[in-house]
């Protein structure tokens, strides 16, 4: 279509503009001034970033402030993961132990963070709350084998946690000195 | 109750909230609820088991049709229809049994209220176990929680504190805390077990179940208390903590144990079978079934357990294996021995294969006490299918000196035998020595050591098909779990055989056998293998009324001695 059509004079480039001068000088210009200001990258894995409150890193087993085990193997975090990734094996705790009143316990706990999609529904659906989900999101390794974390890996990871319940010290009290039988 | 010519009870015309429902006269109203598809929660109350009314649970209103008590006419509504006498307090449903004309209400505020304030009393005490409680995702007392349950506890003392692991016998733990004293296991001992141990003693909340004092809960029935308690009081010793019942798998089965077929659930979980309980069949064995009968399933993981084909005691390939026995067979003088503890299907094939090499039919009797219950004198699942099938006229012999002596003479110089240990049914070892053997059987046996060609077999867990009770009753079983890797279906080896030695195909699944079954013999004639109902079905037996079986009198049989 003529007459639509625009044509552009291309002027001819000024001296400044053939020697690119004073471009390498803008462009340094910046690069100079991001030398002086503040970083917005970080040298990982040396420096971690901060974890917000409410992540969902590797789940963990925990144990209360005086070092019982709080899981008592209801699996209903094995019931519940979608991926499948808990298993876990039920055991009758020693009858004569100091946590006897609390008669059940994992024999053996394991979570294979191979399928663990960090959906926290564990964490969730745990009456006892004994599984956690805590700040290490990375996770690396040669074999398979070594992304199954066995019971003592979850509690050695998961550590200790507060409790604002004690239910099972209430219970144990309850057995010692509450409402006599007889 | 009324009964009509034909001797059939007349239905009874009751409302259950308003909906006309007719119901069988002289059950009950949670019964006749049910009909009518309402739940009227209950504890105490079990359909085999008296009445006593003590959790208060199944609370309703109920009215009957007024009348004048002079004249006897029905007493109308102003618009004409029956006026209602309705009972101004609630009753138990358990003990009210229905009358023409009777109106329950299952769902009026009354009823709501009771139902909440009898569970608030039932959870006062109740300790927060349900994390490590086994009844977890069965109990009546969480179900009802959620349907019936106020959601939160009003009350602020301290729960009572009761014993927590108490033995009651070799095979039921008591945790007392977690109670409801409904009595059932109670009744249970007294009525159904005949060994009156348990009962309650204290009183008020204090009130605590206990075993009477030296004696255990050790009848061979005690586990049925674990079944029928409806919270997490009684536990299996041997379930106890294993596995949550939510993972497990439910199949139907029969029990092995005796000729009474118990029907029973398998429940499995990823292939391992963790407990049997009974399923119910009013006509076999109502809800219950024997201790010994659930421990069954330890065969399926046993050390002594078949797991390989075998040729002279090398391990090889299993079509290797059914040729070399084939071969052996045909050659030979061969005897076959059956098993009462083959299926239906394994029996009609084990037939055909006999037929084929015209050869005799042996099957040892395995008889053991009965005790007038659920456990009968023969300790076979499927005598009466040997019967119905033709592998043997009369009752299966003592023991196989019959044979024996054949072997001893010659005429015999080659064995089939399917699930049986010849050296305890008469045959001594160096007999088995003389002649070639082919073993299809479960278990390693003095006669799986002599075996030519060892046929590994699978237990009734892990295949399908069917047995026939001591009340000739056809009854099906179903796999629960997978049989070891590299095992096939008895009559998928039995079929080969057959078909190798007859050089037709024959069929190889339960389900195809019995077209060919149903057609061939006609005392399973026009049953189709997929229609065999979950309770059975009850075949006719008058042509085997001359036999003189060995049971005794039990549950659901009556020898024909007795009967007339």
């Amino acid at each position: 279509m003529p007459g639509k059509t625009k044509v552009l004079e291309r002027k001819p480039l000024s001296l400044a503009e053939r020697t690119y001068l004073p471009q390498i000088a803008t462009g340094l210009k910046t690069t100079l001034s991001n030398l002086f200001e503040k970083k917005v990258t970080r040298e990982y894995p040396e420096q971690p970033p901060p974890i917000p409150d409410g992540y969902r890193g590797v789940p963990t087993l925990v144990k209360d402030p005086n070092g019982r085990e709080k899981c008592v193997s209801c699996q209903l975090c094995e019931f519940v993961c979608p991926p499948k990734a808990i298993r876990i094996s039920p055991g009758e705790l020693d009858e004569t132990g100091e946590t006897a009143h609390v008669e059940k316990g994992p024999e053996e706990f394991e979570i294979n963070m191979l399928r663990c999609i960090y959906c926290g529904l564990c964490q969730e659906v745990c009456p006892e709350e004994a599984i956690w989900l805590q700040n290490v999101y990375s996770l690396s390794g040669y074999t398979r084998e070594e992304f199954v974390n066995n019971k003592e890996k979850l509690y050695e990871m998961g550590g200790t946690l507060p409790d604002s319940h004690f239910k099972w010290d209430k219970k144990k009290s309850a057995e010692n000195e509450g409402n006599p039988h007889h | 109750m009324s009964e009509n010519g034909n001797g059939k009870k007349e239905l009874v015309e009751i409302f259950v909230d308003g909906q006309p429902v007719k119901v069988l006269p002289g059950i009950n109203a949670i019964e006749a609820a049910k009909v009518a598809g309402k739940e009227i929660p209950h504890y105490c109350y079990h359909p085999k088991l008296s009445v006593v009314g003590n959790c208060r649970m199944c609370l309703m209103e109920m009215g009957t049709p007024m009348r004048d008590r002079e004249t006897g006419e029905p007493i109308l509504e102003e618009d004409g229809s029956q006026k209602i006498g309705w009972i101004p307090k609630p009753v138990i449903g358990c003990s009210t049994n229905v009358s023409p004309g009777m109106h329950i209400k299952t769902e009026s505020d009354l009823v709501k209220d009771c139902r909440e304030g009898v569970m608030e009393f039932l959870l006062v005490n109740h300790p927060l176990d349900c994390p490590i409680c086994d009844q977890a995702g069965e109990c009546s007392l969480q179900e009802y929680a959620m349907d019936y349950g106020r959601g939160y506890s009003r009350y602020e003392e301290r729960k009572n504190v009761k014993p927590k692991r108490t033995r009651l016998g070799p095979r039921v733990t008591l945790d007392d805390e977690r109670c409801v004293l409904c009595s059932r296991c109670i009744r249970f001992g007294q009525e159904i077990a005949d060994q009156d141990v348990l009962g309650f003693v204290d009183r008020g909340s204090f009130s605590t179940l206990t075993c009477h004092p030296n004696k255990e809960l050790d009848h061979n029935y005690s586990l049925n208390t674990v079944d029928i308690c409806p919270v997490g009081a009684l536990t299996s010793t041997d379930f106890r903590f294993k596995m949550r019942v939510w993972f497990l798998k439910e199949s139907p089965s029969i029990c092995t144990e005796s000729s009474i077929g118990a029907n029973t659930t398998v429940w499995s979980r990823e292939g391992t079978i963790h407990r049997i309980t009974p399923r119910r069949n009013d006509a076999v064995n109502d809800t219950w079934m024997t201790d010994s009968g659930r421990e069954l399933f330890n065969q399926v993981a046993a050390d002594t357990r078949l797991t390989s084909f075998q040729i002279g005691g090398n391990s090889a390939d299993a079509t290797a294996s059914i040729e070399e026995a084939t071969g052996l067979l045909s050659k030979g003088k061969t005897a076959v021995v059956a098993s009462c503890h083959q299926s239906v299907e394994e029996q009609f094939i084990t037939r055909k294969i006999a037929d084929h090499l015209n050869s005799s039919v042996y099957i040892a009797r395995h008889l053991g006490k009965g005790d007038g219950l659920l456990l009968s004198e023969d300790r076979t699942p499927n005598t009466r299918g040997a019967l119905l099938n033709g592998l043997t006229d009369n009752l299966p012999t003592e023991d196989l000196s019959s044979l024996a002596e054949k072997i001893d003479s010659e005429k015999v110089d080659t064995l089939l035998v399917c699930r049986e240990d010849l050296t305890r049914v008469g045959l001594s070892e160096a007999q088995l020595e003389k002649v070639k053997l082919v073993l299809l059987d479960t278990q390693t046996s003095a006669t799986a050591s002599h075996a030519d060609v060892q046929l590994p077999a699978l237990t009734v867990f892990e295949k399908n098909g069917t047995f026939v009770n001591l009340n000739f009753r056809l009854q099906k079983f179903s796999q629960a779990v997978p049989g070891p890797a590299g095992l096939l279906p008895d009559t998928l080896i039995l079929s080969k055989i057959l078909s190798t030695l007859t050089g037709e195909s024959f069929p190889d699944s339960p389900a195809t056998i019995w077209k060919s079954l149903s057609q061939s013999n006609s005392n399973f004639k026009g049953i189709d293998f997929s229609s065999i109902p979950t309770d059975g079905i009850q075949l006719e037996k008058s042509a085997f009324d001359h036999i003189d079986f060995p049971e005794k009198q039990s549950l659901k049989y009556s020898p024909a001695a007795i009967t007339g």
